[in-house]
């Protein structure tokens, strides 16, 4: 008898995962069946492109600078070992625009976008705002979670060709200003080393994630109940699924593009 | 007891929540072009009821009959045509908080109409001005009283004059004048539009004013439906005692 509790927490928590990828999944199906459907709603996707792609230039651009400025410093101990400080260029840039681009800037705004969602959506079900759309015969998923899933899409490939820049840039700032490499080397390691796909992959793999933030992030404002309580629970929830799915997909992606 | 007669019907509604259950067998009629009022106790399973006739709670088992169709079963696009003859005033109003108050009576006829933006503005204060808040337009949901903002939930369930209203306790937190001119506003629109109303109210006398029909659940049923003074000289010993507000008798009150 004793020893079965441990089996039933497992299953029990596994029968839950399942649960949760179905209504997750069911929620994509949804989206993309109402996103084919009329009205378009254009102000709505404005409006939540400038939340996601405006309100997140400042972190995005924080985060890149200093990752492509960390990395230099550090790859610059490492390559100055066997005299390849030449490569630190091309290193940071092919690691930024294939990996660290996408992945951190997503994670940035999954923090401060996703957990928004979950927080906006949350709140408006347990007022019973949602209901309030059902009521007046406009679908939710449709009126609030389309344009999210749309605008995220879209932006986060904007914002992580923007991290991308401006992380080569603090690479730059920090391994030709501060450590002294050669400003024509640093620059034609770059170009030699890297591919247009390297950068196009990136994307691609951004807006994957941007699928991913929005649509766990609605997903769990969406099912919200119990208050304001649920709603932070939400939040939390949202951020840590989001991130971990995030993570966890770039591995999927990477191992099939690349 | 023509099913013609009757917009909507609830036929054998059964719901629970958890263990908790809260209708057990309900049968109610709404007559079509009147005014029907509930009343009930708190946390009787009124406004359960009320989401029940919109589609917004599906039963566990039971009939939601609309103008014929049973809404239960619908697709969701043919619940959607038959919300589009609804409004409704939630409990706690439910206004959408990003928006202004413009924004939100604006909200139906937006999506639901063809209306140029200036009719829309004209329409909005001129529901705005019917529910005593004339000049709010600017206004956010948080920046109103809760009285103030029920009575813009009011304006927008009545905006695109629906032919069915569902009022989720209009008057519930107004001062007496102001609930007597709400009262009169329910009662005007069915009037003058031939609206079907359903009015949730722990206000036994205003009931008396705005129903043709008032009917009493308890215990997840109806107990007694009739007219004001069917209800008054009921000899049903619950009904009673709840309209004359007594704290002593079958009511098991705390
Ligand atoms: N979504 C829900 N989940 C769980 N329980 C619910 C839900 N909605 C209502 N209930 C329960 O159903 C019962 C009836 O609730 P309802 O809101 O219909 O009462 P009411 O008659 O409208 O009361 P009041 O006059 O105070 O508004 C309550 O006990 C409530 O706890
Ligand atoms: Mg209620």
């Amino acid at each position: 008898m004793g020893f079965m509790r441990p089996m039933e927490y497992v299953g029990g928590k596994f029968l839950r995962w399942l649960d949760e990828a179905g209504e997750l999944l069911l929620l994509f199906i949804q989206s993309v069946l109402w996103l084919l459907r009329p009205p378009f709603r254009f102000s709505q996707i404005m409006k939540q492109m400038e939340f996601v792609g405006i309100g997140s230039l400042g972190v995005t651009i924080l985060t890149g600078a200093f990752t492509g400025g960390v990395f230099a410093l550090q790859s610059y101990h490492g390559f100055s070992l066997f005299g390849a400080e030449s490569l630190v260029g091309s290193t940071v840039a092919l690691a930024l625009t294939r990996e660290l681009g996408p992945v951190l800037t997503s994670l940035m705004v999954t923090g401060r976008a996703g957990s928004a969602m979950a927080a906006e959506l949350g709140t408006m079900r347990v007022t019973e705002q949602v209901d309030a759309l059902y009521v007046m015969a406009v679908n939710p998923v449709q009126y609030l979670v389309v344009p999210r899933i749309l605008a995220s899409v879209a932006m986060l490939p904007v914002l992580t060709v923007i991290a991308d820049f401006v992380g080569i840039v603090g690479a730059y700032v920090v391994g030709v200003g501060l450590l002294g490499i050669n400003h024509g080397i640093f620059i034609s390691k770059i170009i030699e080393y890297m591919d247009f796909s390297d950068i196009s992959m990136g994307l691609v793999k951004a807006a994957f994630f941007g699928l991913i933030l929005s649509l766990v992030g609605c997903y769990k404002g969406f099912y919200t109940s119990g208050g304001a309580e649920g709603v932070g629970r939400a939040t939390t929830r949202a951020v840590v699924l989001g991130s971990v799915l995030i993570l966890a997909s770039d591995y999927v992606l990477t191992a099939i593009m690349f | 007891m023509s099913e013609n007669r009757n917009i909507i019907e609830l036929i054998d509604i059964y719901k629970a929540f958890g263990a908790q259950q809260v209708l057990k067998g309900l049968n109610l009629g709404i007559p079509k072009g009147q005014t029907t009022v509930i009343i009930g106790r708190s946390g009787g399973g009124k406004s359960v009821m009320l989401k029940h006739m919109i589609g917004l709670i599906k039963p566990d088992q039971g009939q939601v009959m609309v103008g014929g169709g049973d809404i239960v079963r619908m697709s969701d696009h043919q619940l959607n045509q038959v919300r589009r003859r609804f409004g409704m005033l939630f409990q706690e109003a439910a206004l959408f908080d990003s928006m202004t108050v413009m924004d939100n009576v604006a909200f139906p006829l937006r999506e639901h109409t063809n209306l140029k933006e200036k009719q829309v503005r004209e329409v909005v204060s001129e529901k705005l001005a019917m529910v005593g808040l004339p000049g709010v337009e600017h206004k956010m949901p948080s920046e109103l009283s809760g009285g103030m903002r029920k009575r813009v939930g009011l304006a927008r369930a009545i905006a695109l004059e629906p032919e069915i209203i569902l009022y989720d306790e209009p008057t519930t937190g107004l001062d007496p004048p102001l609930s007597a001119a709400i009262n009169r506003l329910i009662a005007d629109t069915q009037e003058k539009l031939g609206v079907t109303s359903v009015v949730i109210s722990h206000d036994i006398e205003g009931a008396y004013q705005v129903g043709q029909n008032i009917a009493m659940l308890y215990h997840g049923k109806i107990i007694a439906q009739g007219t004001p003074d069917q209800i008054r000289d009921s000899s049903d010993e619950v009904v009673q005692q709840f309209i004359h507000g007594r704290p002593e008798g079958p009511i098991d009150v705390i």
